[in-house]
């Protein structure tokens, strides 16, 4: 018989637990994404072949996932494109870590129409120092990798046409390391172009 | 198709008349550039020789917003990426945060998203229809793609107050339930949207104009779609059958019998009559959607509080105008460490260069058009 003062649908009254009951288990918070070593044909593949260069293979929430140095990521995803099928670069970016020695890691993410399988590739690259374009392998890292170097700051070695895209020329700062301010603008530039004290 | 060759350099004495190059600049405020998009294009005569994409115009720095927000706070942003497929940006943003939470998402929340992300495929495909047709020269076209579009927009109007920037969806599932009418006129709309369809097909298909302007024009096969990662009905175009919903299902797409249109040529007409498929096949989903609409709940177990376990995760889906990805990391905390927006018109309109190569510089125009752009998924 349901409950006339409370309105249709609200949840029924919980029982009152008995005095000196123990008090159940709260439901245990995830703290960690599951993963699990990522082992297969592909991985061992390039595991033996390019030894310590590929650091971690990993199944991150079933996503896969391949950790790689830096000086073999090139090499790595040329092998993967050619040997495995993964034509198509779905997407290059990168994030900052300020705290690490490696401050910036640069992930690719490729795909393969023949497998349909996708894979993520990571390496990490220090301040100053340049990440390998992969211009020469898809067409689709030209933009990509001028849109890394506009908000980031990483050059990449060999790419043909390394100009800002989406800020001006003349900007001074890169917008999405961690260091740049949510407000921080360029006052010098925005005095001088717009004409106006703050774009804010 | 002409062959694109450089004019011999000129003389020391040659002055700018005896050139046949030409750098014309098109945009940024120009009608068919559908927004703020600036395209230098070098010419000799009528032929295009090289084009170069100047964007950023409408650059709002929505990944680093993301970063200075809460998982729920950004949720708003992305509708403002994509505005006419708001719709589908949310969902992406939703499915790709879900998949850090690892959250099950309720049956009928699933359909309903199903059915408005559907609804909003027709919506973005009729704004391009009517706005490429005006810019190849047809004025009709975007009086009657605005009509039945208008009818989309009533009905997300009706379910949750907003036409354009929905935010319809949220993490874990929907905010509201639907309306009462709601079942009612989803159908009714795909009855009148598949017998308009007829109508345009009268208007454009046959029309020797349309033809003469669309055949032949901006091709890009599969392989140079692979090359530059154009996705969306750009490469079904060119014959690749690659749909994210059949190839990757997510949100119960797998339970919808629906086919993927794809062409041969990989040219404009093809594009066209790829997109126009799509409709239909998009009115067979809702369909099927709202006949088999669940009850039940529509949120998932989200807490109030969302906050993902340190990890980060790549989710895409097939938004109108291809693989629309969002890559996030997560460290623990409230807000997102990083949001990546893999945007599918800013890696199409790259290849807008190797596509206008050789073609007339009237061309130029029907092929921004049918690479389907929005601005401000370019320049986010």
């Amino acid at each position: 018989m349901p409950d006339p003062s409370k309105p249709e649908g609200s949840p029924p009254a919980r029982k009152p637990r008995p005095a000196g009951a123990a008090r159940p288990p709260r439901p245990k918070r995830v703290t960690e994404m599951p993963a699990e070593p990522w082992t297969g044909a592909l991985p061992d593949a390039l595991k033996e072949r390019y030894g310590d260069g590929v650091e971690k293979a990993t199944l991150l929430g079933g996503q896969q996932l391949l950790v790689v140095a830096a000086g073999n990521a090139r090499d790595i995803i040329a092998t993967l494109k050619d040997d495995h099928g993964f034509d198509y670069l779905v997407d290059v970016t990168a994030v900052h870590w300020p705290a690490k020695d490696l401050q910036f890691e640069v992930v690719w993410i490729l795909y393969s129409f023949a497998s349909n399988q996708r894979v993520r590739v990571k390496a990490a690259v220090a301040e100053g120092s340049k990440a390998p374009t992969v211009t020469d392998l898809y067409n689709s890292a030209n933009w990509l990798e001028r849109e890394i170097y506009d908000m980031f700051g990483i050059e990449f070695e060999n790419h043909p046409d390394l100009r800002r895209i989406l800020m001006p020329d003349e900007w001074d700062g890169f917008p999405l390391r961690k260091e740049y301010g949510i407000v921080q603008q360029d006052a010098a530039w925005v005095r001088e172009n717009l004409k106006i004290e703050s774009a804010q | 198709m002409p062959e694109a060759t450089l004019a011999p350099p000129p003389s020391a004495d040659a002055t700018l008349l005896d050139s046949n190059e030409l750098v014309l600049n098109m945009g940024p405020q120009h009608p068919s550039t559908h927004g703020v998009l600036r395209v230098i294009l070098k010419l000799d005569g009528e032929t295009v020789l090289g084009t170069d994409c100047v964007i950023g115009y409408l650059h709002r720095g929505v990944e680093k917003i993301a970063e200075n927000r809460t998982f729920q706070q950004f949720a708003p942003y992305v509708d403002r990426m994509d505005y006419v497929a708001a719709v589908s940006n949310g969902l992406g943003y939703c499915l790709a945060i879900e998949k850090l939470l690892d959250v099950e998402i309720p049956p009928r929340a699933q359909a309903v998203r199903v059915i408005l992300t559907e609804l909003n495929r027709i919506a973005s495909h009729l704004l391009w229809l009517g706005t490429h047709a005006l810019d190849i020269g047809a004025i009709t076209p975007v009086f009657l793609c605005f009509r039945e579009r208008e009818d989309v927009l009533m009905i997300f109007e009706k379910y949750c107050g907003a036409r354009l920037t929905t935010h319809a969806f949220r993490i874990g599932g929907l905010q509201y339930e639907t309306y009462d009418t709601f079942e009612q006129e989803c159908l009714a709309f795909c009855d009148t949207m598949e017998e308009r369809l007829k109508e345009y097909h009268d208007l454009l298909t046959g029309n020797r104009i349309w033809v003469k302007r669309t055949k032949g024009v901006g091709i890009l096969d599969a392989a140079a779609c692979k090359d530059y990662g154009v996705t969306g009905p750009l490469i079904r175009a060119a014959g690749v059958e690659w749909d994210l919903r059949k190839a990757q299902p997510y949100c119960g797409y797998e339970k919808y019998d629906f086919e993927i249109p794809t062409a041969e040529n990989g040219d404009t007409f093809d594009r066209y009559m790829v997109r126009m498929e799509e409709m239909v096949q998009s009115c067979r989903i809702i369909r099927q959607a709202v006949d088999g609409l669940p009850e039940g709940p529509i949120k998932g177990k989200v807490g109030k509080v969302i906050k993902p376990p340190p990890g980060e995760a790549y989710v895409s889906i097939e938004a109108p105008k291809g693989e629309l990805g969002y890559y996030v990391v997560s460290d623990g905390s409230l807000q997102p460490y990083r949001v990546r927006v893999r945007p599918p018109s800013f890696v199409n309109l790259a290849a807008l260069d190797k596509m206008c190569r050789g073609s007339l510089v009237a061309d130029v125009v029907a092929i921004i058009g049918t690479i389907d752009i929005v601005l401000g998924e370019v320049d986010r």
